[in-house]
């Protein structure tokens, strides 16, 4: 086994691990956002906007992540021609490149799985503390953040270490699309040494070391909060 | 635009549209996720029986298998398992003095997605064995029933419906998985519309009917196994 | 009772798995490289170079068959015997030839640039500084790039060209860097006239742009490079190949005798 190379390219497999990163919690953070809104759209939202969240959810958990990203990509970089001035324009250094279509595309993606997971723990939350809350005289943006989100959250957290972590195995996809994250730089390392193996072991094991540090985030913040057994 | 194809000119099944390519790339996909989805019950079973087996040995390695297909992004584990899968059967074949065999690029997809399947289906099995009730089985080895018998008899009527929920996440996960051997150059509906877009250059286009073709083969999925599961769990009392 | 579909699947693999014996088969990279090769609607490979196998193929009196792959797995899968021959438009270097051996050149074409149609033509280290340049993964021309280009100009690299076409159409980039003949034919195409032209011909290195275009093997298949060399250069000189030629070119695209060769 050939390892050698690791001399030259540990920049760049720094600068790969910090776009995954940045990837990763770009994606997470917003996404997690999002889902609250669209699971509190499933829950306790009228018709319309209930069916909308519906919808949403299941054309993104109903399609690969690698089509949607494409679809994001090659697509509106297909219409970006034909609004005028757009390279003039300050969006165009973030519209050129990969990074803000991938960010957005799994932004996306990941608010779909987690308003399903969120939505589960919203209605797992025993009705008696909202009645409580609601008996106490709450109003409604006061019970869903003082009572009804923070139990539902506790209930989530395992599923939502698990998500995070899916999330993390699918930003590889990004470097489709010309972005230079962790697993595109292991792609550059095999064109360049024509090494095949030896890259993706050191790429492997950066993201395993990665999950680790997720898993253990999650678990100290679980122990923050005890859960009744 | 005026005499560029139409919409339904490009979709047309027919050449020179590209529709019936992407029905074709469709048809791959099912192929190939149900080849994967097939392998991966079969090592799924195994390695669930494994598990609960207590060979101390069979355990740790199975633990091992599990883990390292969950923990690694599927990318990796596809283009890794893709290559290293073919060059070391050959090597073993070789160093057993055997001819080296060509796998095909169908096999070695299915056999790929099917490696990665089985850890999760050994993990759902696993859970749907366990949730058998151990009267059942205690009552089978009562009555004289044999391993394989009581398996057939028993165990396997009663975890389809604790493991149905799980294997359809399973079957809707390998067919959007599937996308991910476009990459490797095996043609199925991700690389099919690439192709499709790139000739024509309506990327907005195929992509989208990619994606309603996605949609379209998770819409039926989900309708044949809530059938399944319902047939599954007749005679049982209704949930609340 | 859970044997005999097992059985039946275990025969279908390796019954499968051994028929591809027969032929010749040629690795082909999954993508449209008109007017070299590309699928059409139908499913169906054409071009100059399918073409060309064809009369190769007939020449040596074998049956041929296609393996198509991405292009950056075509040397590790061949390595791998999915298939026998590379034939998909791969330049034969010193640095390929250190992993695979190649048959005679069956055509050579320059690199060429093409561009966004406001940027001024030139192709030399000093016209493309401080711009973009769109290239194909594991290409010659990302070789070039590196040893002329690397200092001034950034790099985004694609799995295929037509992703690069793409990105130049949509203005993400500001050049795109492959061969001559399939730039020439993205800026004829109703795609690339509106947004690009050409910008010139790269200076020519033989180290880092090879000596030409050649049939991908295996080291050890001597006897196969003997047969595909042969047959090259029957097609060569009884006229067929020129005849293929002209259906798709009004030059010569054989290329000069290069030395090393």
């Amino acid at each position: 086994m050939d390892f050698s190379w690791i001399a030259n390219y540990w920049p760049l497999l720094l600068t790969g691990a910090w776009q995954t990163l940045a990837l990763l919690v770009i994606s997470v953070g917003l996404g997690f956002l999002m889902a609250i809104g669209l699971a509190f759209a499933q829950v306790s939202g009228g018709p319309f906007l209930r069916y909308a969240a519906r919808g949403y959810s299941t054309f993104f958990r109903g399609t690969p992540l690698l089509i949607q990203l494409w679809l994001l990509y090659y697509g509106v970089g297909s219409l970006l021609p034909m609004i005028p001035g757009i390279r003039q324009s300050l969006f165009w250094p973030i519209l050129r490149e990969g990074f803000f279509f991938a960010a957005v595309s799994f932004t996306l993606n990941y608010a779909a799985y987690e308003s399903e997971v969120l939505r589960g723990a919203l209605l797992a939350v025993p009705k008696g503390e909202l009645e409580a809350g609601r008996a106490f005289g709450m109003g409604r943006f006061t019970l869903v953040h003082r009572v009804w989100l923070p139990r539902a959250l506790r209930i989530a957290l395992p599923t939502i270490a698990g998500e995070v972590v899916m999330q993390l195995k699918a930003t590889p996809l990004a470097f489709t699309v010309t972005v230079m994250d962790l697993y595109a730089v292991a792609y550059k390392v095999r064109q360049d040494t024509l090494l095949v193996y030896e890259p993706l072991i050191v790429v492997t094991v950066f993201y395993l070391v990665l999950t680790a540090i997720i898993a253990r985030c999650f678990r100290i913040v679980e122990a923050q909060v005890p859960v009744r057994r | 635009m005026a005499n560029a194809p139409g919409i339904l000119e490009l979709l047309s099944p027919y050449p020179p549209g590209w529709g019936g390519t992407l029905l074709w790339g469709a048809g791959a996909t099912l192929a190939i996720s149900a080849g994967a989805f097939a392998i991966g019950l079969i090592i799924g079973i195994g390695g669930a029986l494994g598990k609960l087996s207590g060979n101390r040995l069979l355990l740790a390695f199975l633990e091992l298998y599990t883990t390292a297909v969950r923990a690694v992004p599927e990318l990796i584990l596809i283009v890794g398992l893709y290559y290293a899968g073919t060059d070391g059967l050959n090597r073993l074949l070789q160093a057993a003095g055997l001819p080296p065999l060509e796998v095909n690029g169908f096999i070695a997809a299915i056999a790929v997605l099917g490696v990665v399947q089985g850890a999760y289906m050994t993990e759902v099995l696993r859970g749907a064995i366990l949730a058998v009730p151990a009267g059942q089985i205690e009552a089978a080895k009562a009555f004289g029933m044999g391993p394989g018998l009581r398996f057939r008899r028993v165990t396997l009527p009663a975890l389809l419906p604790n493991a149905l929920p799980g294997l359809a996440n399973l079957w809707l996960s390998v067919t959007k998985d599937s996308a991910l051997v476009a990459v490797v150059g095996y043609q199925e509906l991700a690389l099919a519309t690439r192709l499709a877009g790139a000739s024509t250059k309506h990327y907005f286009l195929f992509f989208l009917a990619a994606a309603l073709l996605y949609l379209a083969i998770t819409l039926v999925s989900n309708l044949i196994f809530w059938l399944l599961e319902r047939r599954v769990r007749r005679g049982q009392p209704k949930l609340a | 009772m859970k044997f005999i579909p097992l059985l039946l699947a275990g025969a279908a693999f390796t019954l499968s798995a051994f028929t591809a014996q027969a032929d010749v088969r040629f690795g082909i990279m999954n993508e449209s490289y008109p007017p070299f090769f590309a699928k059409d609607a139908s499913g169906k490979w054409q071009g100059w170079e399918i073409d060309l196998m064809d009369a190769v193929c007939a020449e040596m009196k074998e049956k041929c068959s296609i393996v198509e792959l991405s292009w950056d797995g075509l040397i590790p899968a061949l390595t791998s015997k999915k298939f026998d021959v590379i034939w998909s438009s791969m330049s034969v270097t010193e640095e390929r030839k250190k992993v695979i051996d190649f048959t005679d050149k069956y055509y050579n074409t320059p690199s060429r640039l093409i561009g966004l149609k406001d940027i001024k033509p030139g192709a030399g280290p000093e016209d493309v500084k401080g711009k973009t340049i769109g290239i194909q993964v594991s290409t010659i021309q990302s070789e070039y790039y590196k040893k002329y280009f690397a200092k001034v100009a950034t790099e985004k690299t694609y799995q295929t060209l037509d992703e690069a076409f793409q990105d130049l159409a949509s203005g993400r980039i500001d050049y795109v860097f492959g061969d001559s003949i399939v730039l020439d034919a993205f800026v004829k195409s109703d795609a690339g006239k509106d947004c690009c032209a050409n910008m010139g011909d790269v200076a020519d290195d033989v180290e880092v742009l090879g000596t030409g275009v050649g049939g991908g093997l295996r080291k050890e298949d001597t006897q196969l490079k003997e047969k595909l060399n042969a047959a090259i250069a029957a097609v060569r000189a009884n006229g067929k190949y020129d005849e293929i030629t002209k259906k798709y070119f009004d030059f010569d695209i054989y290329g000069k005798k290069v030395s090393g060769n």
